[in-house]
């Protein structure tokens, strides 16, 4: 079953290895699909997956080891080349131009037509016109036609990186029925996705990576998926972590926030949860359940398409951040490069909110925007004068930055989307404190984390995102990441969607 | 990337040299304008005089200010190409209407229709979200065209400037032009307000990350909006002044100033992608391209000529200057 020199091996990769400077994000990575299989390629965050298929597919070229198609080593310089060597990918964002029409991207690929209909055709999608333009289709035909194309360019080894996420449930089990029928025909296929209903549904093995090497390779049966979740966790148990959270009081009175069947198309379905002050609440999601729309439309960047939020007990919807921010919501995005003034002082990055609504235009006051800022500095223990431009520091120093900017104006509700997203460790332990603290002095903290092993560090209790909705709220007391990551998987209890 | 302090020793000099101008990008540029004012002298020994500087600094005073306007727009990486359109507009207003109604109801006139242009591209880049380019270019035009229907309206009125305009534009005290009494009150407020003010901030931000500016709460559209209401008054403004000191109101009567306005906040030092940008420095760059043209004046070539090599310093000078400033 797992005899990675099957000499029907139709991909063949071991050994693979790729660093990026200091940062090591393969080690050892293999993976082998037969003709006629389908495997299932799985890892936590940061196991090194997408490295992994950027160079399966030819972005990336491996620094150690080799990849092989039918056995030949495969000339994987660029996309183009491991399209033409066999292997083929469809990703969860379609590879078509948005300006040109259905045919003209069939034509830049070398993709003949006929088999292109009759694949899109078996994959339910009615009344193909071949002249539409891309840009006015919606996203779910989109993902449709780029795996039918794929597929009608008769690979040897079909790559699907999370491309059911966010589809219809129809369209899902007809995608699943295609691909199975296509492994069945003699194609190899590496099947990504983090939902196991599918996995069981559709692949014959699963390939487990975590920390850069590939850790376990197993049949799909009975009971795999508890196995798959040790794999991925690995033997990291230190217990004794947690550093004695202040217990909430009893959740009792208004919540701060209360959001009740929230959604925002197409990803975020139906979230509910109460956010109480002095609470710290964890969000558990794993890539792209729709947590990134959940905080845009708690911060106001997005209006929610259905569903309610109350703060205080009022209802809100909000079309701006400046109506968040009025209701006392306050964001701290992912991405640092959001957030900052690259090229502006600490000092104006920090006091930015003083500044942003009119009666606040006319001269500053600076002696309060100086303190302001230096209790802020301090408190985060900033490593800087107030003076230095943002873009010369560190990514934890311009992380504190942009949480210190709510500290400077004083925090009622604080959502953190991943704020501790590459930085480095001791930074990471500035910020769990700080977050107790501010809970202690009730603000109300929303934590979204990407590091499972995080949540009991910092939070309360977690609520688990999966597929656009909650399924799971947890106790921060039980909150160890095997709960956590079968949760976030869908499993946590009597197979929720 | 490294914090660490005690990089001096491993920095080849010329880096050195370019850190210590990009921290101080007034240096390269105040000798810039020493070095063409000694070219001037040599080429004709005797003409810096007071009387020259003063003279100089007249001629200056207008693209300094419609400077201003191209200055405050790209911090937020926008642009103001009906600026010199609107300054066209107020001086020949003002100059009809005051002698029908007053130099009072004159000067409110003209300031009115600027505000009006101002109003309209602030709506079109902070509401409708049209590119500034494009925006100011259009009510450029329009405002143009407005101005030729209106003048056949007005073509029998003829036309008188006010005397405190004429005061303002022509004369002198004490040897310097008066027109430093509007100036430097103006230079101040502008100075001033980029780094004390709210909204001062708010330009940077806007220019630096529309995204962060958001996110902290800035509802840009008002930003837009204040900014080009304000560019285009003092568009207004240094229309009136500009008409006192030509003292022949035209259809074209700023509208050269347009591009080298343009060009005195790029030399000086301002970014057109937003974000960076100091009104000291489009101060020194309008100077700069006065002295030039006094220059190239003397030169006697002929027009064309002298357009080409006004047009191949103004690149050279921009393309070295961003280069030394901004090679880190």
């Amino acid at each position: 079953m797992t005899d990675q020199t099957d000499a029907r091996a139709l991909l063949d990769a071991s050994g693979v290895a790729k660093s990026f400077g200091a940062v090591r994000a393969l080690t050892d990575a293999s993976l082998s699909v037969n003709a006629g299989e389908v495997v299932a390629l799985m890892g936590a965050n940061g196991a090194g997956k997408s490295t992994f298929v950027k160079i399966l597919t030819g972005a990336l070229r491996p620094d150690r080891g080799r990849v092989l198609i039918r056995g030949q080593e495969a000339r994987v310089g660029s996309p183009a080349e491991a399209r033409a060597s066999g292997l083929v990918p469809v990703y969860q964002e379609p590879s078509l131009i948005p300006d040109l029409t259905v045919a003209e991207n069939l034509r830049l690929t070398d993709t003949p037509v006929d088999p292109f209909r009759a694949y899109v055709d078996d994959l339910g999608i009615a009344n193909l016109r071949l002249g539409a333009l891309i840009h006015s289709l919606p996203l779910a035909t989109l993902r449709i036609f780029d795996l039918a194309r794929a597929l009608a360019s008769d690979p040897d080894v079909l790559l699907l990186d999370e491309m059911t996420a966010a589809l219809p449930t129809d369209l899902v089990e007809r995608v699943l029925k295609v691909v199975r029928a296509r492994a069945d025909a003699g194609s190899g296929v590496i099947y990504i996705s983090h939902r196991f209903t599918e996995i069981s549904a559709l692949c014959d093995r699963a390939v487990v990576l975590r920390d850069g090497r590939t850790v376990g390779d197993l049949a799909i049966e009975e009971g795999v998926e508890d196995r798959v979740v040790e794999l991925m966790l690995g033997a990291r148990i230190d217990l004794g972590r947690r550093a004695g959270l202040a217990h909430a009081e009893a959740r009792t009175g208004t919540p701060r926030l209360k959001v009740r069947n929230l959604a925002a198309a197409p990803k975020l379905t139906d979230v509910s949860f109460d956010l109480h002050p002095g609470e710290v609440l964890g969000v558990v999601a794993l890539e792209g359940q729709g947590q990134d729309e959940l905080f845009d439309v708690l911060s106001g960047f997005r209006r929610a398409t259905g569903g309610t939020l109350e703060v205080d007990g009022t209802p809100e919807s909000f079309g701006h951040p400046a109506d968040a921010i009025a209701r006392g919501l306050t964001f701290v995005p992912g991405d640092r490069a959001h957030a900052l003034l690259a090229e502006r002082s600490v000092r104006e990055n920090i006091a930015l909110p003083f500044a942003a609504r009119i009666r606040n235009w006319g001269p500053l006051k600076l002696r309060h925007e100086r303190d302001r800022v230096a209790h802020a500095i301090e408190k985060l223990q900033i490593d800087t004068r107030a003076q230095g431009e943002v873009r010369r520091l560190s990514g934890g120093n311009q992380q504190k930055v942009t949480i210190g900017r709510w500290l400077a104006t004083g925090v009622e509700t604080l959502l953190l989307f991943d704020p501790t997203r590459g930085i480095d460790v001791r930074t990471k332990r500035q910020i769990y404190p700080l977050v107790r603290e501010l809970a202690a002095n009730r603000s109300a903290v929303l934590f979204y984390t990407s590091e499972l092993e995080e949540v009991p560090l910092a939070c309360d209790r977690a609520v688990v995102i999966f597929n656009g909705r909650t399924v799971a709220e947890i106790d921060a007391s039980e909150a160890d990441e095997q709960t956590l990551m079968r949760a976030a998987y869908g499993l946590a209890e009597e197979g929720a969607a | 990337m490294s914090s660490a302090p005690d990089t001096q020793d491993h920095t080849p000099p010329l880096v050195r040299v370019g850190r210590f101008l990009g921290d101080n990008p007034m240096i390269p540029l105040l000798v810039l304008l020493a070095a063409l004012i000694g070219v001037l002298e040599i080429m004709r020994p005797g003409i810096v005089s007071p009387f020259w500087a003063g003279n100089t600094i007249k001629f200056a005073i207008p693209l300094a200010m419609l400077a201003a306007c191209q200055m405050l727009t790209m911090l937020t990486a926008g642009i103001d190409l009906s600026a010199a359109v609107v300054a066209t507009v107020a001086g020949f207003v003002v100059a009809t209407v005051s002698p029908l109604h007053g130099d009072g109801a004159g000067i409110a006139v003209a300031l009115l229709a600027a505000a009006a242009v101002g109003l309209v591209n602030g709506f079109g880049v902070g509401v409708a979200r049209v590119h500034p380019l494009i925006m100011t270019l259009g009510t450029g035009l329009i405002a143009t065209g407005c101005l030729q229907v209106y003048q056949r309206l007005v073509i029998a009125t003829g036309s008188d400037i006010p005397d405190m305009l004429e005061w303002l534009g022509t004369g002198r005290t004490a040897g310097l032009p008066n027109g430093l009494f509007l100036f430097v009150p103006f230079a101040a407020i502008i100075l001033l307000g980029l780094r004390f003010t709210g909204f001062g901030r708010l330009l940077f931000a806007l220019g630096s990350n529309e995204h962060a500016a958001k996110l902290s709460g800035t509802r840009s559209w008002q930003v837009y909006i204040a900014l080009y209401l304000l560019s285009a008054l003092i568009a207004g403004i240094t229309g009136l002044l500009y008409v006192g000191m030509i003292r022949a109101p035209s259809l074209s009567l700023a509208n050269p100033l347009l591009l080298p306005s343009v060009a005195a906040a790029v030399i000086g030092g301002t970014s057109i992608f937003g974000g960076r940008g100091s009104y000291a420095g489009a101060i020194v760059g309008a100077l700069i391209l006065t002295v030039l043209g006094t220059l190239l004046t003397l030169l006697q070539m002929p027009e064309g000529a002298r357009r080409i090599l006004f047009g191949a310093i103004i690149l050279a000078v921009t393309a070295l200057y961003v280069r030394f400033t901004e090679s880190r």
